[in-house]
C-alpha cells in the first residue's frame, strides 16, 4: 500500500521535475543532464513574442478575474435575495459555464461575435463621422469575455458556499442595533467573506493564465502564453520550452497555494 | 411604507445580480443560440457560414465518426483507469494516513490540478519523445521503442492530467465516514475485507460517482492530451472542432458537431445524476 501511495505520488510530481530539471540543462539533450546554467531563461526572457505573450496573459487573467470577483460577489449576495424560481434559474446557467466543455464555449462565443460583429461593424461605418470608423474584432476584449464567465461561476460557487456558512444571527444582532443595511454589509458580512473573494479571484486568474482552448477560438490575433507556449511546442521540443514551463509552473504554483491558504483560514475560522 | 421598502429591497436585488445576469446572456445563453442557428445553416464558398435552414450537417455527422468513437471510448475508459488509481490513494489519505500531514498531503494532490495541463501534458511529450524514454531504450539496445502518438500515450496522459479531480470526490466522500459504522463492523465480527465492501465502499460510491462523471464530462471535450500526445493519429471530438474553425472553416458542421457534444455532455450528466440518486444524495464536490 504505501509503495503504492508512493508511486502515485512520483506519478504525480516526476514529470514536473524531469521539466524544471531540463530547464537548467546547459545542452539541448532531454535525456543527458550535461551541465547546469540558466542560459534558456535568458533566451526565453530575451525573446520579446514570449514576453508579450506574457504580457497579454497578464492583462487578460486579471481583467477577467478582478470583473469576476466583483460581479460574482454581487451575485452571490443577490442570489440569497431572489425567489427560488429566479436561484434555480442563475443556479443552472453558473452549472452550465462550468460543465460544458471550454472547446464549445469558445466555439460557441467565437461564432457569436463573429454574427454580431458583421452586423455591427457595417452599422458603425455608416453612423460614424469621420472616414475611419473603429473596426470591432475578436482580442483581449472576447477572450476576457469568454474566460469571465467561468471565472464568474467559480468566484459566485465559492462565495456562497461562504455566505451560507455565515451565522444569520450576527447579521440580525447587527441590525437590531440599528445598523443600515450598508453598514452591515460593510462591517459584519464582507470582513467574514474577503478570504473567499480573493481566494475566488487567484483560482479564476490561474485559470485564464492557464486556460489554451477558449482562447485558441477567441484571441483573433492576440497570442496568450498558453498558445505561445502550444505554438511552439508544434515547432518542436527545446529546452527553451523547459524554461517557459518551469516559469508558467511557478506563477500558478504560488497562486494556488496562496488561494489554498486563504481558503483554509476561512475553514478554520468557521470551526469545520 | 411597506411596499416602499420591498420595492427598494427589489432594486438592490436586481442591480446585484445584473452585470451577472447579463454577462451570462449575452456570453452564455446568446452564443449557444447563435451556435444552434449555425448548425442548421450552411458553410460559405468561401468559409464561415451562410444563412440557410438545412439538417445537412447533422446528416453529415458520421463522416467524422472515428472521432467520436475514440472519444466516447477513450473517455469512460480513461476515467475508470483514474479511478482505479485513485480509488486506493483517497482511501489511504483518508483513512490511514498520518492525520498530521493529511493535509499537506492532500494539497500535494490538489495543486497539480490547478497548474496548466498544458504543461504537465507537455512534460510527458518531453519523456515520451524520441530524445525522451525511447532513447534511453536505445542505449541499452533495445532500438525503435516508439510511445508518443499513440493510444496508450493519449491514456497516460489523462491519468496524468485529471487523477487530481478524480482523487478529491472520493476523498472528501471517505473522510466524512463515520468510523463508528467501521468500528460496530469489525465489533460484529466481520473481516477488514467484508467491512471494506460491505460498509466503506457502498457509502463512498457517491464521491466514486461525482468523480467518475466529472472526469467524463471534462474528457468529452478534451483538446491538448490528444493532440499533444496522440499527434493527428488519436483524435477527439476536440480535435475535429478545432479543425474544422480553425482550418477548414467549415462553421456550419462544426457548430452541429459542437452541438451533438453538448448534448453527449449532457445526457451523460443525467444518466450520472440519475445514477447518483439512486445510490444516495448527491454530494458538493470540493475542487479545492
Amino acid at each position: 500500500m504505501r509503495a503504492f501511495i508512493s508511486s502515485v505520488y512520483l506519478f504525480l510530481y516526476a514529470p514536473i521535475a524531469l521539466v524544471v530539471l531540463f530547464s537548467f540543462n546547459a545542452g539541448r539533450s532531454a535525456s543527458e543532464f550535461t551541465g547546469f546554467s540558466t542560459d534558456w531563461y535568458g533566451k526565453a526572457l530575451g525573446n520579446t513574442f514570449l514576453v508579450s505573450a506574457l504580457q497579454n496573459s497578464l492583462i487578460i487573467a486579471f481583467t477577467s478575474a478582478a470583473l469576476a470577483a466583483v460581479f460574482g460577489t454581487m451575485a452571490a449576495l443577490g442570489m440569497e435575495r431572489l425567489g427560488a424560481r429566479m436561484r434555480a434559474l442563475f443556479d443552472a446557467l453558473f452549472a452550465a459555464a462550468i460543465v460544458v466543455p471550454g472547446v464549445v464555449i469558445g466555439i460557441a462565443t467565437l461564432v457569436a461575435l463573429v454574427a454580431v460583429f458583421s452586423f455591427l461593424n457595417p452599422a458603425l461605418a455608416a453612423l460614424w463621422p469621420g472616414d475611419r470608423p473603429p473596426q470591432l474584432g475578436l482580442g483581449y476584449g472576447s477572450i476576457i469575455a469568454a474566460h469571465g464567465l467561468f471565472s464568474m461561476a467559480l468566484v459566485t460557487m465559492i462565495v456562497k458556499a461562504r455566505i451560507a456558512s455565515l451565522g444569520r444571527d450576527i447579521v440580525e444582532a447587527s441590525s437590531d442595533l440599528y445598523a443600515t443595511p450598508l453598514t452591515t454589509f460593510r462591517l459584519i458580512v464582507l470582513p467574514q467573506i474577503l478570504p473567499s473573494i480573493l481566494a475566488g479571484f487567484l483560482l479564476a486568474f490561474t485559470f485564464s493564465f492557464d486556460d489554451f482552448i477558449i482562447a485558441f477560438f477567441v484571441a483573433g490575433s492576440k497570442t496568450t502564453l498558453p498558445i505561445y507556449v502550444f505554438a511552439s511546442i508544434r515547432r518542436g521540443v527545446t529546452p527553451e520550452i523547459n524554461a517557459i514551463a518551469t516559469l508558467v509552473l511557478f506563477a500558478s504554483l504560488l497562486l494556488i497555494l496562496t488561494a489554498r491558504i486563504l481558503m483554509r483560514e476561512k475553514r478554520s475560522k468557521s470551526g469545520e | 411604507m411597506r411596499a416602499a421598502m420591498n420595492t427598494k429591497r427589489n432594486l438592490v436585488t436586481a442591480a446585484l445580480v445584473a452585470p451577472a445576469a447579463a454577462w451570462l446572456f449575452v456570453f452564455l445563453v446568446l452564443p449557444f443560440v447563435a451556435m444552434l442557428v449555425f448548425a442548421f445553416g450552411e458553410r460559405a464558398p468561401e468559409g464561415g457560414y451562410q444563412a440557410a435552414f438545412t439538417f445537412a450537417q447533422f446528416a453529415n455527422l458520421p463522416t467524422r465518426a472515428t472521432a467520436f468513437w475514440n472519444t466516447l471510448l477513450l473517455a469512460p475508459a480513461g476515467a475508470l483507469l483514474c479511478l482505479v488509481v485513485a480509488y486506493p490513494t483517497a482511501y489511504h489519505l483518508a483513512v490511514k494516513a498520518n492525520p498530521r500531514y493529511r493535509l499537506i498531503l492532500v494539497s500535494l494532490v490538489v495543486v497539480p490540478f490547478w497548474t496548466s495541463l498544458l504543461v504537465r501534458t507537455y512534460a510527458w511529450m518531453y519523456i515520451l519523445g524520441s530524445r525522451g524514454i525511447p532513447n534511453l531504450l536505445a542505449m541499452v539496445g533495445i532500438e525503435d521503442v516508439r510511445l508518443l502518438n499513440t493510444p496508450g500515450a493519449v491514456l497516460l496522459g489523462i491519468v496524468y492530467g485529471y487523477l487530481p479531480l478524480m482523487i478529491m470526490p472520493i476523498y472528501v466522500s471517505l473522510e466524512k465516514l463515520d468510523r463508528r459504522l467501521l468500528e460496530a463492523s469489525a465489533d460484529l465480527g466481520a473481516k477488514p475485507v467484508s467491512t471494506f465492501f460491505g460498509v466503506t465502499l457502498p457509502l463512498s460510491l457517491p464521491g466514486v460517482m461525482t468523480g467518475v462523471a466529472l472526469v467524463t464530462i471534462l474528457l468529452l471535450g478534451e483538446y491538448l492530451i490528444p493532440q499533444l500526445l496522440g499527434g493527428g493519429k488519436v483524435f477527439f471530438i476536440g480535435n475535429a472542432l478545432v479543425d474544422l474553425f480553425l482550418q477548414s472553416r467549415n462553421w456550419p458542421f462544426g457548430s452541429a458537431i459542437a452541438v451533438t457534444l453538448v448534448a453527449v455532455v449532457v445526457v451523460v450528466l443525467m444518466v450520472a445524476m440519475r445514477i447518483a440518486w439512486r445510490v444516495a444524495g448527491t454530494r458538493q464536490v470540493d475542487l479545492v
